[in-house]
């Protein structure tokens, strides 16, 4: 069971899905338990569609496909984070709306292109084969970012999510954390379609979160306790996928979601 | 030098007022009950000596200066303690965020910081809990938290939003037992439904529907007491006692605590 893996190692496209899937676990297990405890696991489901239009305008300009889901994954947050800052009541009507229209924005622009045939499923399903070099360099420099964000401004992160209101009035500029978050989790859902696709992204990341959460007793602890147990998943994910010749994204998942199941049979049995 | 001075305060959201012209002073070491009907106002009239909320006419002066100005004099307890429980943090974290942005270091807190929340907790009697996850906690020890974060920035004012709405009746004694003990050094402000309780505790108390009565009940303690052994006493009387004009039942019934203005 070992050997085929030591073996396949030995490629290059082998060792770069490996690396990427550590990097990307560990910012989506960072990122994701921001949005959970902040309750924006909708909102990130929603920037992570919407990043769709940003794939279908880089391939018709002919721009970095990152470039172009970064970019427009970072105004879907902008715009988002804009809105729900004044009309919190009306927030799901939104988020439904700039999904749609983002992935209907990505469809056409990829009609439009002539003569491209651009593998969809790839986008929506991930493609943590075809990692390139650079794709790696944009994982590295994200994932520092993101650890630099948390280890300096926890405390004001951490207040902002706790209790908006009161770190308002302690002087944390709440506005300012609120959307640094979701900028944040638009960089990562977006680094985040490489291994699991946009559609899957979301189990990416709630799943570890939510195990994490149970057995953490701060919000620095879940974080880098659900970093782990994202990384265990992606790569038994991969062993599956490369043995059994899966779809790598969908193999994360559901090594995700059984590891989920068994977790909450045994914590229920304790109870 | 009174507190906090209000001045012909109104306050509307949007085209709906929500308070009108109100007057209200509060000295050094008052123990002020806001009392009054839900969605009469009580929780706005704090929103806004906070400065939280914008008022359109009037002036609010804490401290002499705009609320803002005076945020770090005040400790603010809100309501609904109970909300996001499942999150992962320890009673120190919590108490810890009641610091006011000073000097911090690069990564975590500071002793300084670790010192002044331990202090805050001893004060409230959950020095034990400090490494509990806030989400174990009862209802009443989250509120003596919520208490202690509000002490970390050692206050001048402290402000408390139905402090007891989710505790039982023994939790709630002890709340208002400490608030008493705290009353000593600091100026407390509290809103509340449970008019008798806060009563016995409470020197002024302000009723608030819209408009604002006033009204020192600090010589009428004596009075509450020689109701027997019951110290709770019925609302009529108590909203007799505050000069309700919409009370007639109780004109007449004892009429010596009539305290209409």
């Amino acid at each position: 069971m070992i050997e085929p893996l030591l073996e396949a190692l030995q490629f290059e496209f082998m060792q770069h899905a490996l690396l990427a899937g550590i990097l990307v676990s560990f910012a989506a297990g960072i990122i994701g338990s921001l949005i959970v405890v902040n309750r924006m696991v909708f909102l990130a489901g929603g920037i992570a569609h919407t990043s769709y239009g940003g794939i279908g305008l880089a391939v018709y300009f002919g721009l970095p496909i990152f470039l172009g889901a970064s970019l427009f994954a970072v105004g879907a947050a902008l715009l988002i984070a804009a809105l729900t800052l004044k009309k919190r009541h009306r927030m799901d009507t939104f988020i439904g709306l700039i999904w749609a229209v983002g992935m209907a924005i990505g469809v056409i622009f990829v009609d439009l292109t002539p003569g491209y045939n651009v593998d969809l499923m790839g986008y929506l399903f991930g493609s943590i084969l075809a990692v390139s070099t650079q794709d790696l360099y944009f994982m590295v420099g994200l994932l520092v970012l993101i650890l630099a964000v948390v280890t300096l401004r926890y405390r004001d992160i951490l207040a902002v999510s706790y209790d908006s209101e009161y770190a308002g009035l302690r002087g944390v500029n709440v506005r300012f954390f609120y959307t640094l978050i979701l900028i944040l989790s638009a960089l990562t859902v977006v680094i985040a379609i490489k291994v699991v696709g946009l559609i899957l992204v979301i189990a990416m990341l709630t799943i570890p979160v939510y195990i994490a959460e149970k057995l953490s007793s701060s919000l620095f602890s879940m974080m880098f306790l659900s970093g782990a147990i994202a990384t265990l998943f992606t790569l038994v994910g991969l062993w599956f996928s490369y043995v059994y010749d899966l779809t790598s994204g969908a193999s994360i998942i559901m090594v995700s979601a059984v590891s989920l199941g068994v977790f909450l049979l045994f914590t229920h049995k304790k109870t | 030098m009174p507190i906090i001075e209000i001045h012909n305060l109104s306050f509307a959201y949007e085209s709906q007022v929500v308070l009108e012209n109100i007057n209200l002073q509060v000295e050094e070491k008052d123990f002020l009950a806001i009392i009054g009907p839900n969605g009469g106002g009580k929780s706005t009239l704090l929103k806004l000596m906070l400065g939280i909320n914008e008022y359109q006419e009037g002036t609010i002066k804490v401290l002499g200066n705009a609320p803002k100005k005076s945020l770090s004099h005040i400790g603010y307890v809100p309501q609904n303690t109970n909300v996001n429980t499942d999150f992962p943090i320890k009673v120190i974290e919590v108490v810890m965020m009641g610091h006011v942005d000073g000097k911090r270091p690069l990564f975590g807190y500071s002793k300084d910081e670790i010192l002044c929340a331990s202090g805050a907790l001893e004060q409230v009697g959950m020095a034990d809990f400090a490494q509990t996850k806030i989400g174990s906690l009862s209802g009443g020890q989250r509120q003596r938290v919520m208490i202690a974060r509000a002490l970390c920035a050692h206050p001048r004012i402290l402000i408390l939003d139905e402090p007891t709405s989710s505790i039982d009746i023994t939790g709630q004694r002890e709340i208002y037992e400490l608030l008493r003990e705290l009353n000593k050094h600091i100026t407390i402000i509290v809103v509340s439904h449970d008019i008798s309780v806060i009563l016995e505790y409470a020197n002024k108390a302000a009723h608030v529907n819209k408009t604002l009565s006033y009204h020192d009940i600090s010589d009428k303690k004596s009075t509450f007491h020689q109701h027997g052994n019951n110290e709770h006493f019925c609302e009529i009387e108590l909203l007799q006692m505050l000069g309700s004009d919409n009370c007639d039942t109780c004109e007449d019934t004892n009429p010596k605590w009539s305290l209409k203005p």
